[in-house]
């Protein structure tokens, strides 16, 4: 089945000292390097931080688009990853192992054309 | 919807003024012992457990229509075999995507459902999966392993049918749709998730086992199910030592259930019950469990709430209750679960062993966490009293009242208030 892992950042990345931050971005990119060569990981990305963000709004019908992400909390999206995995059971252990912490959530993918 | 189910579990087991026909409880222990292997079965040959739940459902809620009028057949799990495969070719013949496993229905022997206990320790771990909410993994253990219909367990938990038909419909549609697997979890998973399935069960127990006398008497069945599930459970799994700890634990509060309300129903404390009422064979059961467990060599929350509750039931009176081993129990269960609730009950462990001054230093610490709590404010009127401070004792028995709506509880608290 494949699920994304929705990363979730709850912590400022840019506010973190450096020193700090290049452990955790390297302990991420080991952990894209060892699941996506073990054949869990089909894609994903990192996502410039929020303040890059901008929204489209419908607003009755009328689209505008505005500055900032669709929802204003502390939490950010930070990326995300879509794996392949046989069960739940093995998407959490993936999420469970996800260095930066924050919040992980799982989703199960629609997929179409199976019997 | 008819009411089929009653406790068939040992004495005493049924409430004061309750009382079943004898064909209500083999219909009750029939379905325990049957329709959760057929589940688990169906669900392992569909492949698809909101089908195979659902069969078992239509095949229980058809037994209790015909099985009262008709006799319980010589084969109860044959029968409710035959009904489900029937109920299914019903279904599968609305949908076309079903014929493969329509091969697989129609090519499964009914003597492949017995003895696969593996089929039904999976049926539970599905079913307290974590990645469903509690009050969904209760729902489903309840219809899915020991076959309660959807009325009873409404009736159980003192809410509408509707509103847990459609608990259990969320969670089963989850269970497809997010893939939550058919398996039993191996190595350091299953620990974590042993931890999961003995919260239900415990859960589950107490809903029905804190239910008052005057109460839908389907609460009170609700204990002896879990009771039923916690055996199943041991019997499963007889190398873990928590499963024995749990049912221990059930064990010797049923044992002294019997004890709990005086003739009109008004709660008795257990320093005011009879204690020649409570069953001493329960009680030295739960003792083997909890010595089984021990021998294991691997501690743990449900034994040692098992060896407290032993602490109490083997006592000769409340005199000789022995207050310093309890308060060591204590202690070691706060290592895993340390919350406020433990550290209430282990405060009025240093009442008992240690006197009123040092436990009220102990309440006084969880005032914030435990405000709004009854039990937190009746156990501070106790030790106010014990140290002559009347005055402050009935403000808090004032407070304890403000905050139960258990009619039991709140005739003990008046009584008090005088």
């Amino acid at each position: 089945m494949k699920y994304m892992l929705l990363f979730v950042d709850e912590v400022d990345w840019e506010r973190v000292p450096e020193a700090e931050s290049r452990v955790m971005f390297e302990k991420v990119g080991q952990w894209w390097g060892q699941h996506s060569q073990a054949g869990l990981i089909e894609s994903g990305a990192q996502l410039q931080p929020a303040r890059t963000a901008t929204t489209v709004k419908f607003n009755g019908g009328k689209p505008v688009a505005t500055d900032g992400p669709f929802i204003e909390t502390k939490e950010t999206i930070g990326g995300f990853a879509i794996v392949n995995v046989p069960d739940l059971d093995r998407a959490l252990d993936l999420a469970k192992s996800w260095p930066a912490q924050g919040k992980v959530e799982v989703r199960p993918l629609v997929e179409r054309g199976e019997a | 919807m008819k009411s089929g189910r009653s406790s068939s579990g040992g004495k005493p087991s049924t409430p004061p003024g309750s009382s079943r026909a004898a064909t209500d409880a083999a219909l009750s222990t029939v379905f325990r012992e049957e329709a959760g292997k057929l589940t688990a079965a169906l669900v392992r040959f569909l492949g698809d457990f909101d089908l195979g739940e659902e069969l078992v459902q239509e095949a229980v809620v058809s037994a209790l229509e015909h099985w009262p009028k008709e006799g319980i057949p010589d084969r109860p799990g044959a029968w409710l075999m035959t009904t489900a495969r029937r109920k299914a070719l019903d279904h599968l013949r609305r949908d076309a995507n079903y014929n493969r496993k329509l091969s697989l229905l129609v090519g499964s022997p009914v003597s492949e459902v017995a003895g696969e206990s593996d089929d039904r320790l999976r049926l539970i771990f599905t079913c307290c999966h974590p990645a469903l909410a509690r009050e969904a993994q209760l729902a489903l253990t309840l219809r899915a392993v020991i076959g309660l219909t959807t009325a009873e367990i409404a009736r159980a938990f003192l809410t509408t049918e509707s509103t847990i038909a459609q608990r259990i419909v969320r969670a089963k549609r989850k269970i497809v749709e997010s893939g939550i697997p058919y398996r039993v979890p191996e190595g350091h998973e299953l620990t974590n998730r042993l931890d999961e399935v003995l919260a239900v069960l415990y859960l589950a127990f107490n809903e029905g086992y804190l239910a008052t006398a005057g109460e839908a008497a389907a609460r009170w069945d609700l204990a002896n199910d879990a009771e039923w599930l916690a055996r199943l459970l041991v019997r499963l799994m007889p190398d873990e030592p928590e499963p024995h700890g749990l049912l221990a634990l059930m064990r010797l509060h049923l044992a002294r259930a019997g004890s709990r309300f005086d003739a009109e129903g008004g709660l008795m404390l257990l320093r005011d019950q009879d204690r020649w009422r409570w069953d001493r064979g329960a009680i030295a059961d739960a003792g083997r469990l909890l010595d089984q467990a021990a021998a294991m060599g691997r501690p743990g929350p449900y034994q040692l709430q098992g060896a407290i509750a032993a602490c109490h039931a083997m006592a000769g009176s409340w005199a000789e209750t022995p207050w310093p081993e309890i308060l060591i129990l204590y202690e070691r269960l706060l290592e895993y679960w340390p919350t406020p609730v433990v550290r209430l009950n282990r405060a009025i462990a240093i009442r008992n062993a240690m006197g009123p001054a040092p436990a009220l230093r102990e309440l006084e610490l969880l005032q914030s966490a435990l405000d709004g709590y009854h039990l937190y404010h009746a156990t501070r009127a106790e030790v106010l009293r014990d140290l002559g401070r009347p005055d402050e004792a009935r403000a808090a028995d004032q407070r304890a009242l403000e905050l139960t709506t258990n009619p039991a509880e709140r005739a003990l608290l008046e009584q008090r208030l005088g």
